[in-house]
């Protein structure tokens, strides 16, 4: 990509090709945003049908059968291939900016992390048109998943593989960068409080996920090569599957809710127009939450019978969880408390949050007592509960940062008033949906079940249910709206929307260009931009080099073949057990490209190119108009 | 970067961190290393609880199975080989291309040597009926010992790839690091190794 | 992306000096190699000569353990105070081993048959 390029128009082609090869972190942002809300989309459709579904007892809207596949593939998608892009999207977006740097350590990694993902995904959904989707639930046990006819397993285990391989490398890239990357005077300890929490949310994405790549390889193995890891007439044992499982599924959670609480993080000081209220003791407890939620998987397992002593140590384990999470809902309370409060779209989202997500946690220490959780367990009760923490803690995260760094992705503003409405719209629709369903959850309504019969109790609050459901999804129709509605809006050209941003990010002017800063900034402290900001600085950050030629990475289309080699290999395998005579050639050409293009990319040369100082004020004399804002 | 030239006396003392790219790598590839090691766990740890478990009247116990002698030479070849690597890295060091070839070269025979030695070992038991899909415990022995053999199968194009690659460029600032991640990974399989020796071929004799 | 590479000649004295400096280092990995080779030995000896397999069970753990600090510290150059970030490279390494260890004692212990 050349410097002429970025402020030329182009056609339609051009742009496609741009996105197809891009290493830019923020265009790739954007992929992820898009990919992420089109897979939300999907999810939240998928959860809409089983909530009319079970709107009135004895119903037949849908079958027991199709009812299996939309509840495994709406926890599926909502945690593999909706929260992880979305919120990865904000993390390629906004850590290279909080901390100074023009791209991440990796960025070829980063475009390869992202089409993995994408096209594990699309393989993924293809199941719907091939044969049925998967439907032995998310955590697809493999005494049930090994069983189920047809390819709908199948499809869940090669297609989660892809797209864990993709999120594992973009996990690595985001330590590496969070790690080396660093503007000078950028100090572990002046980082935001959303790059800590990205960088302890790799960590635990480095960490487990090779138990899920493992865990997935075997029941793939065992289903379609004969393998007998988990067929106990053979000597398998099917509690390794639910042990690798969850030594993942635990630190996933995690995974999705530390950059929710970064996000938070991040505007609850803006809004309150205050420092971050215990910065040391946000991160401590970021590291704390993170290395705790490595060591309680076996909470979800309280019933399998480990025995007692086992079910001790994880129940007490998991209460010290809520001793962190507490502190950080302590110095967010104690952020607002005193502060010149403006309230905005995405600071009552965060006012919203914290409620909802205490009632989900408070839920969560009640399930950790395990002799409770035999009784709670595969109810309507623990449904209700991780739909709190996950709707009330990270969607609500989602939501907000979509106002809030609207203006850095697309130069526009989303409307207030709007979201507003959203803001009403969703969170009384998620507080009907859920509230009633701890409830039906007492009252013995086991969940994955397709229908129920009437006089039990629960009718009316299964109805109540299903209304809010409703009401979430017209949330979320708003949602889009009002990101549709923001193209036609004037552009921004300007620095710092919010008026009170802290962290560098809002030192950039937007649109931000493609090298993101024209010089490193030199960081002088906690919150760098506020500090500049007091000095009445007006370039909003100090240098820390003089205007000079800057490096920039090659764009490259190799990721994408890369990645489409393994979408081919996956359709092999997939038709293996059936003796089909062309399987294994298709595996093996499909391999053979993504070797090939590994090849090409280790012997090639790749040295990036160099912008020269002319060029980089001639993009900004561009952008900004000559001297300053335009 | 490419065309700076260097004399073995400007040639940096740490070549692999000399430039941001470098350093980058050379985080990047501990980070990975980091995952492997959980990959590893969970491979070991399923090996653990599925050892000797199979059908009822499975004939093949790790007691009977296990050959120490082969393990041992295998363990050689690739404790050798980790030291051979530490000599390119030596050279790497020093500006000596033509040493750095060499050894990475004999890395890569001895990393042959090794893998010509696994393959006729599961060659040898999928002949005596010790087949992949024959239990639990032997689909577990395969996949703990083929997921390290393919970690050597990669390390060896990796450095195969390095060696031809390099060839006619000679030594610079864009590949030192890139011999030296290779390097660096190429000892972490000899780590793996040494868990696979203790834990599978001995205590799979002891029984 | 920085693309400073700083190239400083050295003087002839340090050259001298980092070239011996570098072979003494050398030295110290030829003598961990033979220390390798010799645990190796000893723990496929202590099988070979049957001792009780209660005896031999931690000691060639603890043989296994000890070689692949060897590996870490001495080969792949974690004892290096210079690498870049390596104090936030062995916390890594050591959590990871950390978790690696909980997979072990989880599936030694609450997977039953």
């Amino acid at each position: 990509m050349s410097s002429v390029a970025v402020t030329k128009k182009k056609g339609v082609g051009a742009v496609i090709w741009d996105y197809l090869t891009t290493v830019d972190h923020k265009k790739l942002a954007v992929l992820y945003l898009f990919s992420g809300l089109l897979f939300f989309a999907i999810a939240g459709f998928e959860a809409l049908l089983m909530r009319i579904q079970l709107m009135f007892p004895n119903s037949d809207f849908i079958s027991a059968g199709t009812f299996n596949e939309l509840l495994t593939m709406h926890g599926t998608t909502m945690l593999f291939l909706a929260a992880t892009p979305l919120l990865f999207g904000f993390m390629n977006m906004v850590v290279p900016l909080q901390i100074g740097a023009r791209d991440v350590a990796f960025p070829f990694l980063n475009s390869l992390g992202f089409w993995l993902f994408f096209l594990g995904a699309t393989f993924l959904h293809l199941s719907f048109f091939m044969g049925g989707a998967p439907d032995a639930g998310w955590t697809s046990y493999a005494s049930l998943s090994l069983y189920s006819p047809g390819h709908g397993i199948d499809f869940y285990v090669l297609g989660l593989q892809i797209s864990g391989a993709g999120t594992l490398i973009s996990g690595i890239n985001f330590i590496v960068t969070i790690i080396t990357m660093r503007a000078p005077g950028m100090t572990f300890m002046r980082m935001p409080l959303f790059t800590w929490t990205s960088l302890i949310s790799s960590t635990l994405i480095l960490f487990a996920f090779p138990p899920l790549t493992v865990g997935l390889f075997l029941m793939l193995v065992d289903r379609m090569f004969d393998a007998n890891f988990f067929d106990h007439t053979m000597g398998g044992n099917t509690i390794i599957w639910e042990h690798l499982f969850w030594i993942f599924g635990h630190p996933e959670v995690y995974i999705l809710v530390l950059p929710a609480f970064g996000l938070f993080s991040e505007i609850i000081p803006v809004f309150a127009r205050k420092r971050l209220f215990g910065y040391s003791s946000m991160v401590f407890a970021t590291i704390l939450i993170g290395f705790l939620g490595f060591m309680v998987w076996a909470h979800h397992m309280f019933t399998t019978g480990l025995g007692a002593t086992a079910n001790a140590i994880f129940a007490v384990a998991t209460m010290a969880i809520a001793v962190p999470t507490g502190m950080k809902v302590f110095n967010w309370i104690l952020t607002i408390w005193g502060g010149s409060i403006k309230v905005t779209v995405p600071m009552i989202y965060a006012l919203g949050f914290i409620p909802s997500f205490v009632a989900g946690g408070v839920t969560g220490v009640m399930q950790a007592t395990a002799p409770l959780d035999y009784q709670l367990h595969d109810s309507y009760f623990i449904v209700a509960h991780f739909h709190y923490v996950i709707v009330g803690g990270i969607v609500t995260a989602i939501f907000a940062s979509f106002h809030f760094y609207w203006p850095l992705f697309f130069n526009r503003a989303m409307s207030e008033k709007l979201g507003y409405w959203t803001f009403w719209i969703f969170f009384i629709g998620f507080h009907l949906t859920f509230f009633v369903q701890h409830f039906l959850g007492l009252m013995g309504m086991p969940r994955r079940v397709f229908t129920y019969m009437e006089g039990q109790g629960w009718d009316l609050f299964n109805f109540i249910s299903s209304i809010g459901a409703i009401m979430m999804a017209i949330g979320v129709v708003l949602m889009v709206l009002n990101m549709l509605l923001s193209i036609k809006s004037e552009p921004l050209n300007c620095r710092d929307y919010w008026g009170d941003g802290r962290s560098l990010e809002w030192a950039l002017k937007t649109p931000i260009p493609f090298y993101n800063f024209k010089q490193t900034p030199l960081v002088r402290g906690f919150d760098p931009y506020w500090i500049e900001k007091q000095e009445g600085n007006p370039e909003g950050m100090t240098y820390a080099e003089p205007l000079g030629d800057v490096h920039m990475p090659n764009n490259s289309i190799l990721p994408l073949i890369m990645s489409i080699g393994l979408f081919v290999a996956a359709f092999g395998a997939l038709y293996h057990p059936d003796g089909e005579s062309w399987s294994v050639p298709v595996m093996v050409i499909g391999l053979g490209i993504t070797v090939l293009a590994m090849i090409v990319r280790s012997v090639k040369d790749d040295l990036g190119y160099h912008l020269h100082a002319e060029e980089i004020i001639e993009i900004e004399n561009e952008l900004y108009g000559k001297g300053g804002n335009k | 970067m490419l065309n700076t030239k260097f004399t073995p006396q400007t040639w940096p003392e740490h070549p692999e961190q000399a430039t941001h790219e470098g350093k980058n790598k050379y985080v990047g590839i501990w980070i990975f290393i980091c995952s492997d090691i959980v990959l590893f766990a969970s491979l070991f740890a399923t090996y653990i609880s599925l050892r000797n478990k199979g059908p009822a009247g499975m004939q093949f116990t790790s007691q009977e199975l296990f050959e120490l002698p082969l393990a041992f030479v295998m363990t050689m070849f690739l404790l050798t080989s980790s030291l051979t690597s530490v000599y390119a890295m030596y050279h790497l060091k020093n500006y000596n291309f033509k040493g750095v070839q060499l050894w990475t070269g004999v890395t890569v025979l001895l990393g042959l040597g090794f893998l010509a030695l696994e393959i006729y070992e599961f060659y040898h038991y999928v002949h005596i009926g010790f087949g992949y899909t024959q239990s639990a415990f032997s689909s577990a022995f395969f996949t703990l010992v083929g997921t390290h053999g393919l970690h050597v199968i990669i390390g060896l194009v990796w450095m195969i790839c390095l060696i031809v690659r390099n060839a006619s460029r000679g030594l610079n600032l864009y590949n030192a690091p890139k011999y030296f991640v290779a390097s660096i990974y190429w000892h972490f399989i000899d780590v793996v190794w040494v868990f696979i020796f203790t834990v599978v071929y001995l205590m799979g004799v002891l029984g | 992306m920085s693309h400073d590479t700083e190239i400083q000649g050295r003087s002839q004295s340090q050259y001298e000096f980092d070239r011996r400096k570098s072979a003494v280092q050398m030295r110290k990995q030829v003598i961990n190699f033979a220390i390798m080779i010799f645990l190796t030995f000893v723990a496929f000896a202590t099988v070979v000569a049957d001792f009780a397999p209660t005896f031999i069970k931690p000691v060639i753990l603890l043989l296994a353990g000890i070689q692949v600090v060897l590996q870490l510290y001495s080969f792949m150059h974690m004892d290096d105070k210079h690498a870049p970030f390596i104090g936030v490279i062995s916390t890594f390494v050591w959590v990871g081993a950390v978790i690696a260890f909980t997979f072990f004692l989880a599936f030694n212990t609450i997977i039953w048959w």
